[in-house]
């Protein structure tokens, strides 16, 4: 293998373990933020046990998170010096802002909540969640907004052979940035809510603690259903961005071949990508994909066949990711309506395989976030910058595949590893649950 | 001053930093195996650290981020330069993050002992290597339109040995001296009875450190020229002074004493190098400057915008953390930390 596959191969397997790790996190800290919120308010130390036994959770997630995020900001220049070279004029920009506005903020303010629960006022504390949650989404916003200038760059020129930011506010507004934002928080606090359903379904299983895991499960639940319409709305944003600025990628998405109007929706497609064509178009609504697309029934779809084969991302892993992807979605909104449903009307506990179901139910928005990044990463193939940049030519040029695969693969083992102790611990504490009432004196 | 020269003052002040900051908490964890004897007594070690030691990684994450925003070529060229070096690096530091965080996770005698040994690699591995770093900046690279043409053992010049073994001492230091201030009880003592062995070796470091700088780089050919630079070697001599443990008459002086000397240290080196950040072996303005190398104006300035405006915060609630868990830790009281690693 060469230079070039390892390096993509480390980014996507060093990307994809972080992603494991900090969407629960994103979500997390604005539910403890709540929690603790809720226990000020109504003086209620219910909800003050709640932040405290997810907490825990959060922070060995967090720890995982942390250490894994410097490995991406290194990597660039590590790897893809020559994409440094022509982009940091502009790309470096969101990073160091990230670093200054949010890294800061939620790196010294979660030192603060983790061991200042004696150290400060209560009212302080409260304050530090909150700086932390404000700190990770905001974290993520910056760094969305320079992936999102990768995707569509704007508020650049070409000069003295590199790209130079010439407006800043273009930089900061890029409408691609926004929508990828909000569908990406939004599945990150999708994960979160699925997350605190699940391990309180289990605890609800063996009737620990019900009224701990009834409440958490009430609050995840709701924050589930909020996130996942959320997500569902912000992905029709994104979807439209996507028609209209990266119509490769949108065609690869849906299997779309031939560059035609008012172009229906296929339920059901068995794409062909051999002969350029899909073997299988069923239950096609008409003009639906047309409409989603531009929000006009007759507007024109950009077929595959219109690009060079040079400059269509790779067909199967963009087709199939985005396809799993909106179903499991559309699992996730049915599902949170039934689980608030029933946590309203309070008799969730007399439904134990909707429990056992919350439960099994854990992973899926991790690899609906998974096949997300897939679908915009993947899709944006073969550029590194849309349309300005080839991912090819922003190799390294002094790094030998030798070195990349010494990395690759101490970097593999090392994740796994992480990544086993990682969910190890987090099921040991999410079932050992929390500290008996009595011992907080 | 220009946009450029601020620049190179900004970035350099975030590296300097960040040495500092991040200095004593690679000491304790250097120091956590040998100063604390008991299991309990290695708990206080780690949680004189714990609040903090994230906040200071940021710095790192903040330096790197503002090389890549305000000098590209330089980002790219050292990153990819010193390609197997950052990996080691980030190795080292991931497994330092986690340690703290999973080390107290599972009851048992060889978990702990994996990650105090994790805690050790943690703080001596990054010592070294940015030592290494720091030494061959100093010192330049053969480059090549721009491009470091060096092997991972080409780094390991006797220079940046030197180099490296002298910021592993100086961190060590530095560490004793912060668990002299955080710490209480027998912990505290044995740590500041450390430090002022330690102090003799830093001090005849910094003399061959000055002595080899003076042979094997053209860092004092600034000096020259500019006769003011001197302040740099004195302010930190007098820092080092300072932070003699029994000289100062309190853990704080001596503490403050020791992050002046880093700071005054790394930019001794800085004045040497400018404009340089990268520079060429033997031919001081020929390498990546802050002029050849620089992002836009208009980059630039917004940068200095956002730096203006947040980093003054940031230095603030840091301060103020630090402030907050400035009551000493024992091994009596650290389990009414509420929570603690």
């Amino acid at each position: 293998m060469d230079a070039l596959l390892l390096s993509r191969l480390q980014f996507a397997v060093t990307a994809g373990f972080h992603f494991l790790f900090v969407p629960l996190t994103i979500g997390l800290a604005l539910l403890i933020a709540v929690m603790e919120t809720l226990a000020f308010f109504k003086k209620d130390e219910l909800y003050l046990d709640m932040a405290k036994f997810w907490g825990k959770l959060f922070l060995i997630n967090f720890a995982v998170g942390v250490v894994t995020g410097i490995t991406l900001e290194f990597q660039f220049g590590m790897n893809w010096a020559a994409y440094s070279v022509f982009v940091g004029d502009v790309f470096g920009a969101p990073l160091a802002i990230e670093a200054t506005t949010s890294f800061f903020l939620e790196s010294t303010f979660i030192g603060v909540w983790m061991f200042g629960w004696k150290r400060v006022s209560r009212g302080l504390h409260l304050l530090s969640i909150w700086l932390v949650a404000i700190g990770t989404n905001l974290s993520a916003l910056w760094i969305i907004l320079a992936n999102g200038w990768m995707q569509n760059p704007v508020g650049y020129a070409v000069r003295n052979g590199r790209a130079e930011l010439t407006d800043f506010a273009a930089l900061t507004l890029n409408p691609y940035g926004w929508t990828m934002f909000f569908h990406t928080v939004l599945a990150a606090w999708t994960v979160a809510a699925f997350f605190v359903m699940g391990v309180s379904a289990w605890h609800l299983l063996r009737n620990n603690r019900p009224d701990f895991f009834g409440r958490s499960f009430r609050l995840g639940a709701f924050m589930a259903l909020a996130s996942s319409l959320g997500v569902l709305g912000a992905g029709d944003f994104n979807g439209m961005m996507t028609a209209k600025l990266q119509p490769a990628k949108f065609a690869a998405m849906e299997g779309v071949w031939e560059t035609e109007k008012g172009v229906p929706y296929n339920l059901l497609v068995v794409p062909d990508p051999a002969n350029e064509r899909n073997r299988v178009e069923a239950l096609g609504i008409p003009k639906l994909l047309s409409f989603m697309a531009f929000k006009d029934a007759d507007a024109e779809i950009k077929g595959l066949k219109d690009f060079h084969p040079d400059d269509r991302p790779p067909f199967w892993p963009v087709f199939l990711s985005f396809k799993l992807m909106v179903a499991l979605g559309m699992f996730f909104i049915a599902f949170s309506a039934a689980a608030s449903w029933l946590s309203l009307r309070g008799t969730v506990q007399r439904y134990p395989l909707f429990l056992k179901a919350a439960l099994a139910a854990i992973p899926l928005p991790y690899l609906a976030n998974q096949l997300g990044w897939i679908v915009t990463e993947v899709g944006r193939q073969p550029w590194i910058v849309y349309g300005l940049m080839r991912t090819s030519e922003g190799l390294s040029q002094n790094v030998g595949a030798g070195q990349v695969a010494f990395s690759l693969v101490s970097l593999g083992l090392v994740y796994a590893a992480l990544g086993a102790l990682g969910i190890f611990l987090t099921v040991k504490y999410a079932a050992a649950g929390p500290a008996a009432p009595a011992g907080r004196a | 001053m220009d946009l450029n020269t601020f620049w190179f003052l900004v970035w350099g002040l975030l590296w300097a930093v960040y040495l500092a900051l991040d200095g004593f908490d690679f000491g304790a964890c250097m120091a956590h195996n040998f100063i604390a004897r008991t299991p309990d007594e290695r708990r206080v070690v780690i949680n004189t650290i714990g609040p903090v030691w994230d906040g200071n990684e940021v710095w790192l994450v903040t330096a790197g981020g503002v090389t890549f925003a305000a000098f590209p070529p330089v980002y790219a060229s050292l990153f990819s330069g010193l390609y197997t070096a950052m990996f080691l690096l980030l190795l080292s530091l991931i497994f330092r993050g986690v340690s703290f965080e999973f080390r107290g996770k599972v009851e048992g005698e060889r978990w702990m002992r994996f990650w105090d040994f994790s805690i050790a690699v943690g703080g001596f591995l990054p010592a070294l290597l940015l030592g290494v770093l720091f030494g061959n900046l100093f010192r330049g690279f053969p480059l090549e339109g721009g491009t470091i043409m060096y092997g991972f053992l080409d780094l390991l010049n006797p220079y940046a040995l030197l180099t490296a073994v002298f910021f592993m001492v100086i961190f060590l230091h530095h560490g004793l001296l912060w668990l002299a201030l955080r710490a209480g009880g027998p912990l505290a003592d044995r740590a500041a009875a450390a430090a002022g062995r330690a102090w003799y070796l830093v001090a005849v470091l910094l003399l061959a450190f000055l002595a080899a700088s003076q042979a094997a780089t053209q860092l004092f050919e600034n000096y020259a020229s500019r006769p003011l630079l001197y302040l740099l070697p004195l302010a930190a001599a007098a820092g080092l002074i300072r932070s003699r443990a029994g000289f100062s008459g309190s853990p704080l002086g001596a503490f403050v004493g020791s992050l002046v000397f880093i700071l005054a240290l790394v930019f001794t080196g800085l004045a040497g190098m400018y404009p340089d950040l990268i520079p060429a072996l033997g031919l001081r303005g020929a390498g990546l400057t802050a002029y050849n190398s620089a992002s836009g104006a208009y980059t630039l300035k917004v940068m200095t915008a956002v730096v203006g405006i947040v980093m003054p915060a940031v230095i603030a609630y840091q301060f103020w953390v630090y402030k907050v868990f400035s009551p000493k830790l024992t091994t009596e009281n650290l389990k009414d930390l509420g929570h603690y690693y």
